[in-house]
Parts: C-alpha cells; structure tokens; sequence
C-alpha cells in the first residue's frame, strides 16, 4: 500500500537512476543511517561493541571488497585471510614508523598496499580460471601468513612474534589501546563502512562495474566487445583489496588491538569471508552487510543459547556451532543460493503488491 | 660420491613417497570432480571422519557418548569390546557408503544444475558439518591408530645400502609405513583404473564424466552414479585416513590434508587420475628438495607450507588446465 512507485514521478535522470528509487526506501535508509551515527553511540556498551557491532562494520567492508571480486567480477578468491593480514601488518609499520601520521591515512594507506600485494597476486587471474584460480590464490594465503611468521621486521623484531596496536588518538579521543570507548571505535569504524560502502555502491553502476561484470558473465564475448580484460580483472583485484585491507587494518588495529598472523588472519577467516558472501547474496550491497551480520550474530546467538542457556560444557557447543553453520549453508545453498538479498527482494516485490495482490 | 649427495638421494626417496601419501587424497577429488563436476573440498574432512569411525569401531567406543552423557547425566564410554582391524575396516566402509547414499540424497540431488562455485560452497558446508560431527560422535582428542602397518624406519633398506656411503652415512632411512602407502596406492590406482575400464558401471562412471544429458539418454541413472562415486571417494578417503592417521595419529590436523592436495590437483589436472599420482610425486619430492636444498638454509625453514602453491602456480601459468588434465576449450 505504502511500498510502491506510484505516484513517485521522476523529473530528471539523476532521480531516475538513484540507488532508491522507491520512497519508503529512501526514507527507510536515512532513518537506518540516523539512527546508526545519532542513537546507537550514545546506547552501545563495551559488550556490544566489541562483541556485534566492530566486528560486524569491520566484515562488512571486508565483504563489499570480496564480492566485488567474486559477485561483481566472478574470481574465486580463497586468499581474503592473508590479504586482511597485508592490510593489518602495514598499518602497524606505518603506525610505529610513523606516529604522528593521523589514524585515518594509517588504515586508507595500509589499504593501497594491500591493492598491490593484491594486484600482484591477480596476475595469473589473467590466464588461469575458475577453480585453478581458487585454489591458486590459496598460494597468497599460504606465503603471505608464511612471510608474517618468518621475517621478523615485519613485528618489529618482538619476542613473542605478535603485533600490538600503540595507542592512538582522533580528535583527542583514543582510537586504538586499552583506553579506547567503546563508542568512539564504533563511530570510527561506521564512517569507514558507510564511506566504502557508498563508493563501491557507485563504482559497481559505473563504468568500472559494467566491465566487471562483463567479464563475469562471459569473458571472451567481453573481450569481443571491447572491454579489456587485463585492466578489468586486475582492478577488480585492486579494489577488491583494498577493501579487504582497510578491514584487515581497521580489524587489527581498532578491533583485536594484538594480532598472531597465523591465528587472526588463517584460511578460516578466508572460508568465514566466502561464506559471508554466499549467505549474504552474490553481487549485492544489501547482501554484503546482510551476509556479514548474519554470520557474527549467529556464533554469539549459538553461544549464549548452549552454553548460557543449557549449560553445556564449551568444547561441545563449539562442535554443534561447526555442524549448525555448515547445515546451515547448505540448507541456504538449497533453498536460496542467491542469499539473503534474494530474500530480501523476494519480500519487496510481495510488499509491493500488498495488501492487494490481484 | 659424498654423504651430501647420497642425504639429497634420501630427501628425494622421502619426497617421492610423501608425494604418493598425498595422491591418495588427491584421488578422491579427482574421481568426484570427473563424475559429477564437484570440487569436493570436504574430501579431507571425510579422510578424518573415516578414520575417526575406524578407530572408535575398533574401540568399541560409544558414539555421541560426551553429548548423552550432558544431556541425560549417564556415564558412557565404552561397549567394552575389541574389534579387530579388518571387521572395524569393513564397518567403517559401510558408514562410508551410507553417508555417500545420504549426501546424494540431501544435498547433491536439490543442487543439480547449480553454478560449479555453489556447489563447491556446499562442499565446504559440508566439511564444517562433518567436522563438527566427527568430533561429537567419536570426540575430539587426539586417537592412536593400529590396524597392524609397522612403523619406524625400514632397517632392511637401511643395512643393504649402507655400504654405499663413506663417513657419516648409515643407509637410506625409509619409513615402513611409507612403503606401505606407496604400495597400497599404486594397488588402488591401478584397480581403479582396471574398474573404470573393463566393468560395466565404470563404462557408465566415464560415460556420466564425459556428457551428463547423453549419459542420461541412454538410461544411465545419474544419482546411482552419485552415489557410487562417493562411496568410493569415501572409500579411498578410508585408505588415506589409515595411511595418515597410523602416521600422525587421527587428530584434527588431518583434514588439512585437502590442503596439501589442492596443489597437487592444479598441477596434475583435475580431471587425470595418473595426472594425480605424478602430480603428488612432483610436488613431494619439490617440496622437500626445495626446503633441503634453499628453504632450511636460507628462508628459514618451513617453506613446505606454500611451496607446493607456488609450484603449481608457476606451472598453470603455462599450462592452464594442469599437466594431464583435458584441453579446457572455450566458445561464446
């Protein structure tokens, strides 16, 4: 009745082509977004934050940056944990290197790093395909987490071989170390996934994001009409990585606070971002933050209900965890393998025609 | 000749049969991805599960007994009884083939026609389950397994060729086990390949790996196919499991195995089955020739982790569908 385009005349291209063409929607989206930067920093606690709402900003970028490689351009990557930990050990070089560089070119820097690391290991995108692909970016995380552990000037020669994020601050507050609020970090981190979000939001109907897309649905017919592979895939990777290295920067330095590369950043974190994206939805914004709440909220659900609840012992409940989240992907896998934001609009286009559907 | 020369000798024989450990997993991808087109990434996971079964049927172990024992606060663990190898084997076969049947049943059959990466995603869901799974059913800790291979260094190979070196070198180590593997897998490979040939099903397996819709046209029924190769997929995931676990010890660290077999895959082709075993060879004599010779002295020691990736990466680039593998052929 109220969800539909009736009635909501376009008078010019710009409003023709906006990302919410559908009033509701775009009033629903400045509400969420209000609410996010006005109400939710005044409520959030120190549970909250570092539990749901940091590690949730913090994958979401990080799943814009994978699907843009794998929903927008079609290459597997199974690489994304050793790519996030480009992202974290450079914004800890350039953080005790450099301490007076401000917090916000720290982590926008460690991202146009992890974008060369990242387009030096999409080379061979350009003449290996599919699953050959998958399994040759495992080649990245395998070297890079390899590289992390062995040269030691990669964690300032520490003893233990971890790193550990110095304190820093932003407008004179702390951003980084024991002394940080709560919500100052989630406000940090919201900016950074709003701001990314919204560029590769436009990126993705740009020029840009049509060649990616060509490439994904056929790339020899996308050759045939122009689009150049070689620059196509490799900026998929680029951009692709710098997402993914802003979130691996953001995860270490604003999140974890100390970081062992093998532990933080192993193939789990890679198959954690995969799966994301699956759930979430292939080449869809909306699935990309969808996918990333959606996989932090259930181990924490599963937790409270198991051990809070039942009282079962941990090493049982992390075992159903394991059987719970694979059934459950394959239960989605079936059920809807375009992922939540299939879901989502399958739901719109019911609203649309509600409470009248004839 | 020099002691230096006749360690690289060893390096190399020890490479070769690592290598062949590793084809043993690469097998079951390999058959998989033939028949039906899927990169089963939980073949791994399944060698663990196998091996898990085998060794809780062999110990009369109870299953899900840690779970019962929370929830109804009984005090399960054993049957009491020893099962010897060869029945709990067969035994283990038979899950093998059950959870082949249950696959085809509940996943495969509602994915038909589905991209390739979503089925590989539902692999890897999979994986996740039977981990999880596993480790409810048997428990998590690490289980010594025996089912009869000696272990140790062969001191035969050892004595006979002692005589070779001068200072400094007693004889190649080789371990038993190994020899073991490496017989064990060319027996498996060359059955088979003898199945696939001459039996009628294997004429069916090939004919579904060639085309699908033909196999289907002429009354080849694909889900009994299906199900027959992950039943042998689960079964050479047993062997891999025996192999591996009565090496190591059956532990979680054995599904990382899949991991070791990747490389092994991309270079081989995943569609060869030689290519498997040859691939598995490069790749185990690469890798540890490459940490004898360059990774222990100069990088620092554990450069078997990523070397075999880089190996097959190097490689792909010039041949893209792998060394055996068929021409991958391409038309808008």
């Amino acid at each position: 009745m109220f969800y539909r385009e009736a009635g909501d005349f376009k008078t010019s291209y710009s409003k023709d082509e906006q990302t919410f063409p559908i009033k509701l929607d775009r009033t629903g989206y400045y509400a969420v977004m209000l609410f996010a930067f006005c109400v939710v920093p005044f409520m959030v606690n120190d549970y909250w934050a570092s539990a749901v709402l940091l590690p949730f900003l913090i994958y979401a970028i990080a799943v814009i940056g994978l699907n843009i490689l794998i929903g927008y351009c079609g290459q597997l990557s199974l690489g994304s944990g050793g790519f996030m930990a480009v992202g974290a050990y450079s914004s800890y070089k350039l953080m005790t290197s450099f301490p007076d560089l401000s917090m916000v070119i720290v982590i926008l820097l460690s991202g146009l790093i992890t974008a060369l690391v990242g387009t030096a290991f999409g080379l061979p995108s350009l003449r290996i395909k599919g699953f050959y692909l998958a399994v040759a970016t495992l080649a990245a995380q395998f070297f890079l987490v390899w590289l992390f552990n062995k040269v030691a000037w990669f964690y300032n020669y520490s003893a233990s071989g971890q790193i550990s994020a110095p304190e820093r601050t932003i407008f004179g507050f702390y951003i980084t170390g024991p002394n940080t609020q709560p919500a100052v970090a989630y406000l940090f981190c919201l900016a950074f996934a709003v701001g990314l979000a919204w560029v590769a939001r436009n990126m993705t109907r740009s020029n840009t994001g049509r060649k990616w897309m060509a490439i994904r649905d056929m790339d020899i017919a996308a050759e045939i009409i122009g689009v150049n592979p070689l620059k196509a895939k490799l900026s998929a990777f680029a951009v692709s990585s710098f997402y993914i290295g802003v979130a691996g920067a953001l995860l270490f330095s604003v999140y974890l606070g100390a970081a062992e590369v093998g532990e933080s950043f192993g193939m789990s974190k890679s198959f954690l971002l995969v799966f994301m994206v699956i759930i979430g939805g292939l080449g869809s914004m909306f699935g990309s933050f969808a996918g990333a709440a959606f996989m932090v909220l259930l181990p924490v659900l599963l937790k409270n209900i198991m051990v809070g609840q039942l009282g079962w012992a941990t090493d049982i409940a992390a075992h159903f965890e394991f059987v719970i989240v694979g059934l459950l992907i394959v239960i989605f896998l079936i059920v809807e393998p375009h992922g939540l934001a299939a879901l989502w609009r399958v739901a719109k286009d019911k609203l649309r025609l509600w409470p009248f559907p004839h | 000749m020099s002691a230096g020369f006749y360690f690289g000798v060893e390096v190399f024989l020890n490479g070769l049969m690592a290598g062949v450990m590793y084809s043993l997993v690469a097998l079951g991808f390999v058959l998989i991805f033939k028949a039906s087109g899927i990169f089963n990434y939980a073949q791994g996971v399944m060698a663990l599960f196998a091996a898990m079964t085998l060794v809780g049927f062999q110990n009369g172990q109870v299953p899900f007994a840690h779970l019962i024992n929370t929830i109804f606060g009984t005090e399960l663990h054993h049957f009491g009884w020893h099962l010897p190898a060869f029945v709990a084997i067969l035994m283990s076969l038979g899950v093998m083939i059950l959870f082949a049947y249950i696959v085809e049943r509940f996943i495969l059959k509602h994915l038909v026609n589905q991209e390739p990466i979503i089925l590989f995603m539902a692999t890897i869901g999979l994986a996740y389950f039977m981990e999880g799974f596993g480790d409810l059913m048997w428990g998590s800790e690490i289980k010594k397994m025996d089912v009869g291979i000696p272990q140790g260094g062969n001191l035969w190979i050892e004595e006979s060729t002692a005589f070779l070196g001068g200072d400094g070198f007693y004889g190649f180590y080789l371990d038993t086990l190994d020899i073991y593997a490496t017989v064990i897998a060319a027996i498996l490979v060359v059955s088979l390949v003898v199945f696939s040939k001459y039996s009628k099903t294997g004429r069916a397996l090939r004919a579904v790996a060639d085309d699908h819709q033909a196999a289907l046209s002429v009354g080849i029924s694909l889900r009994t196919i299906w199900v027959i190769v992950w039943a042998i997929a689960g079964f050479v995931a047993l062997v891999a499991g025996i192999m591996w676990g009565s090496k190591s010890g059956v532990q979680f660290s054995l599904s990382l195995i899949a991991l070791k077999a990747l490389p092994v895959l991309m270079l081989g082709g995943f569609t060869s089955i030689p290519g498997a075993i040859i691939g598995g060879m490069i790749i185990g004599v690469g890798e540890k020739m490459f940490e004898f010779l360059i990774g222990a002295p100069f990088l620092g020691g554990a450069t078997e982790n990523w070397f075999a990736y880089m190996l097959a990466l190097l490689f792909l680039v010039f041949r893209p569908q792998g060394l055996f593998g068929e021409k991958i052929i391409e038309r808008v």
